[in-house]
């Protein structure tokens, strides 16, 4: 129940007391038609789908069964029995463990470093942040370029070092660490600004008291300012988790999920099943995996990160 | 009580115009130039009663799989057919790559929507058009007229084999290819080798590889012998390989699958060897889309691409450039690949009929010489040669003739119930065994189980 404030009225004015309940329940269907169009957004495209897919994934639709056929939990089994099932989760895991860390260190790296009133310090924020504006499927198409072993600007660079010229998209070992530089590079901008904003809102009076006692930079940051972020590390920790797990623009215009599935991502794996492959069902059984994976992760995130965030106004 | 009614009319009317106008769920996103207004409905438009009437709108989707101004060139064939015959209008519609085609297609019938009256689509397709009841067979369209006798007769053999099923023509063959060797002529003569010859067998193939390939100082290669793409559809180039070793990689129907024939095998193995023990090409997975440019570029000899790259490859090297069958074995041998004309079910008969007449303007003998001289894809019938434009064409690049030559030798495409998925399984093995993960035999073999499960849930 909404709280409403109701005017202190004098005793003899009794009947003003009706308009004041009528004047609160007005006010709250204001806040509730505030928020009525983003409401329909969320149940139309959040929560219908997730109902509708979680119902979809127990029914057989596929190239050889053209009309839906309820199967119960057969494509959850065709799933646990698919060796590339298995190979996708495991990639996917290691991308999202080889971008989340070292975007989140990268960012809070250049977010220390661009704290501080330089000349021109907009600009090289801007210039950091730029690869974050720029669409994935463009970047991509560049980064393609770049990584053709003959003619690619990568290994012009390495040769020209004499370091060799491996076949980076090429070479089922290399193919997922390569995605993976560009998908720290396309995203670290990004975090940036949060640990900005974050640096720009921590008292100041903690580091005074900090450099009165002696305090060098390398302690002030790993007991002063690490600490006090550790809010922001978590929001953005959320916020890089949940982009590795939709990653597919790159592998779409680089791979297409090789050599040998080495860069088979699952969003990028439950594209394939249900457009290439044009298996719905089985399409619907990986959504439902990979939103489970990322409940599981978001939530760990949130419960054990979020028991020792500090929060400037936190009880 | 004033500002909570205006707060409530604001958000309604913020509603509405959220729910606005329905798009067509076949909307078209125009890559000509210069389409007509009336072209944005094409997929909802009238029909005409009789000649006299509206236009009949007839909606075309392709894909562009291969470089040049393909949607310009389009463009152009709609206007003049389109000039030609008032009461039709034709609307190219730009759709992506063929998966992007079918995909979109698809998605539209899923979605309760009209697919469009025409569209370009792997001829690989067909079965899994065929089993998701999207596609007619022309079947009536070619009995009724003479010219569409004709023009199955003329049609090279070779295309019509990813085109017809039990004795049902479902597509005609539009934009159709072979792969070939594009050679470097000034690097041929450079390593001593004849520059009018490309590598006639597969031991001629190392050879000359081994001859081109460069290597600096350090022991790093400048120049390679050979790069064959492997990256997207592999199967592919690898077919060039299984046919010319005596065995063809499908079965005797759509739910059979040979992949692991012995003489497959050793197939793959040749095609591993290549850069793993002969070391003529890169070592893993090469990528379709950077062999031109290696190619243009100088910075490999021998390359396998498809025919349809042959005006770009032409024009962007600064060098002669060689055109040759790809090389033997027990015999020559090559698939057929590329995009076959399907029309759709559930459309209007009339725009049926008028997109069967689009289909034979864009089949005539002169407008398929056209196509074949502005892309590099073969012409897909045999009297298309005997246009004078063609015969003009022709004597200034020989090498567009390779190809077709080739098609005595040319073999079914990989195509099965399933097809995408059946062409990624047997890709996926083809890149185990090049990147060295797991030997030729067992990839296979893995391969073959995978099928035969896939297609097990297909009768015939």
């Amino acid at each position: 129940m909404a709280e409403t404030t109701v005017p202190a009225r004098p005793a003899g004015r009794a009947q003003a007391a009706q308009p004041s309940r009528l004047r609160a329940t007005f006010r709250d269907s204001a806040n509730y038609l505030l928020i009525l169009p983003t409401l329909l957004g969320i149940l139309a495209f959040t929560l219908w789908p997730l109902i509708a897919g979680v119902w979809n994934s127990l029914f057989l639709q596929n190239q050889a069964h053209l009309h839906p056929q309820f199967a119960g939990l057969e494509n959850y089994a065709r799933l646990v029995n698919d060796p590339v099932f298995g190979q996708v989760l495991g990639n996917t895991l290691l991308y999202t463990l080889g971008t989340v860390p070292a975007s989140i260190g990268i960012a809070l790296v250049l977010a220390l470093l661009l704290n501080r009133r330089l000349r021109g310090v907009g600009w090289l924020r801007s210039a950091f942040f730029y690869p974050t504006m720029m669409p994935m499927v463009s970047v991509a198409t560049v980064w393609l370029f770049m990584y053709s072993p003959q003619v690619g600007l990568v290994n012009a660079t390495l040769q020209a070092l004499h370091l060799g010229s491996p076949n980076w998209l090429g070479d089922d070992r290399l193919v997922l660490p390569a995605l993976m530089v560009l998908g720290i590079w396309k995203q670290s901008g990004y975090l940036m600004i949060f640990y900005l904003a974050g640096l720009q809102s921590l008292p100041k009076e903690v580091y005074e008291a900090a450099a009165l006692d002696g305090a060098g930079p390398w302690q002030t940051l790993r007991r002063i300012t690490w600490p006090l972020l550790s809010g922001t590390t978590l929001f953005v920790a959320t916020i890089a988790i949940a982009g590795a797990f939709q990653t597919t623009d790159q592998i779409f215009i680089m791979t297409d999920g090789g050599p040998n599935n080495a860069s088979d991502l699952l969003l990028y794996h439950i594209y394939l099943t249900a457009f290439r492959f044009g298996d719905l069902g089985l399409a619907q059984a990986g959504t439902v995996v990979l939103l489970a994976m990322l409940l599981v992760v978001t939530t760990a995130n949130l419960v054990f990160g979020g028991r020792r965030a500090y929060y400037e106004d936190a009880r | 009580m004033k500002r909570i009614m205006m707060l409530g009319l604001l958000v309604v009317a913020l509603l509405m115009t959220g729910c606005g106008t329905d798009t067509p769920t076949a909307t078209p996103a125009s890559g000509g130039p210069s389409t007509p207004a009336a072209g944005g409905g094409g997929a909802t438009a009238t029909t005409a009663a009789s000649s006299g009437g509206p236009a009949t709108e007839v909606s075309f989707y392709y894909p562009v799989a291969v470089g040049g101004p393909i949607s310009k060139i389009l463009q152009g064939y709609a206007d003049k057919f389109n000039a030609a015959n008032p009461d039709v209008h034709v609307t190219p519609v730009f759709a992506g790559g063929y998966n992007d085609v079918l995909t979109k297609i698809q998605t539209a019938l899923q979605g309760g929507g009209n697919p469009p009256e025409l569209a370009v689509m792997l001829s690989t397709d067909m079965q899994t058009l065929i089993d998701a009841d999207m596609i007619s067979p022309f079947d009536d369209f070619i009995n009724s007229s003479a010219d569409g006798k004709a023009l199955i007769d003329d049609i090279y053999p070779a295309f019509l084999r990813n085109s017809q099923q039990d004795g049902h023509t479902y597509g005609i063959p539009f934009q159709r290819s072979t792969p070939v060797l594009y050679y470097n002529k000034d690097l041929f003569k450079a390593a001593g080798l004849d520059p009018e010859h490309g590598p006639a067998t597969w031991d001629d193939l190392v050879a000359y590889g081994k001859q081109l390939t460069k290597r600096d100082s350090n022991g790093n290669v400048t120049t390679w012998g050979l790069e064959i793409p492997s990256d997207g559809f592999p199967y592919w180039l690898f077919q060039g390989f299984a046919i010319a070793n005596g065995q063809n990689v499908l079965g005797d129907a759509p739910n059979k699958v040979r992949f692991n024939d012995p003489s497959t095998v050793a197939a793959l193995q040749f095609f591993a060897d290549l850069s793993q023990k002969d070391q003529i090409e890169p070592p893993g997975v090469v990528i379709w889309n950077n062999t031109p440019t290696d190619f243009e570029a100088g910075k490999v000899a021998m390359v396998y691409h498809t025919t349809g790259s042959l005006t770009t490859i032409l024009q962007k090297s600064k060098f002669p450039v060689g055109v040759s069958f790809l090389p033997k074995k027990q015999q020559y041998g090559a698939p057929t690949g590329g995009g076959n004309f399907y029309i759709f079910k559930k459309t209007d008969p009339a725009k049926q009929k008028a997109a069967w007449r689009f289909v034979q303007f864009m089949t005539s003998p002169e407008q398929a010489a056209q196509w074949s001289i502005d892309t590099g894809y073969i012409a897909i019938r045999k009297s298309a040669y005997d246009v004078p434009a063609m015969k003009d064409y022709v004597v200034k690049v020989p090498q567009a003739l390779v190809a077709r030559d080739q098609l005595q030798y040319a073999e079914k495409e990989l195509t099965a119930h399933n097809s995408t998925q059946i062409q990624h399984i047997l890709g996926t093995a083809i890149q185990a065994a090049i990147t060295g993960k797991s030997p030729p035999q067992a990839a296979l073999d893995d391969a073959q189980k995978q099928a035969d499960q896939l297609l097990s849930q297909f009768s015939k």
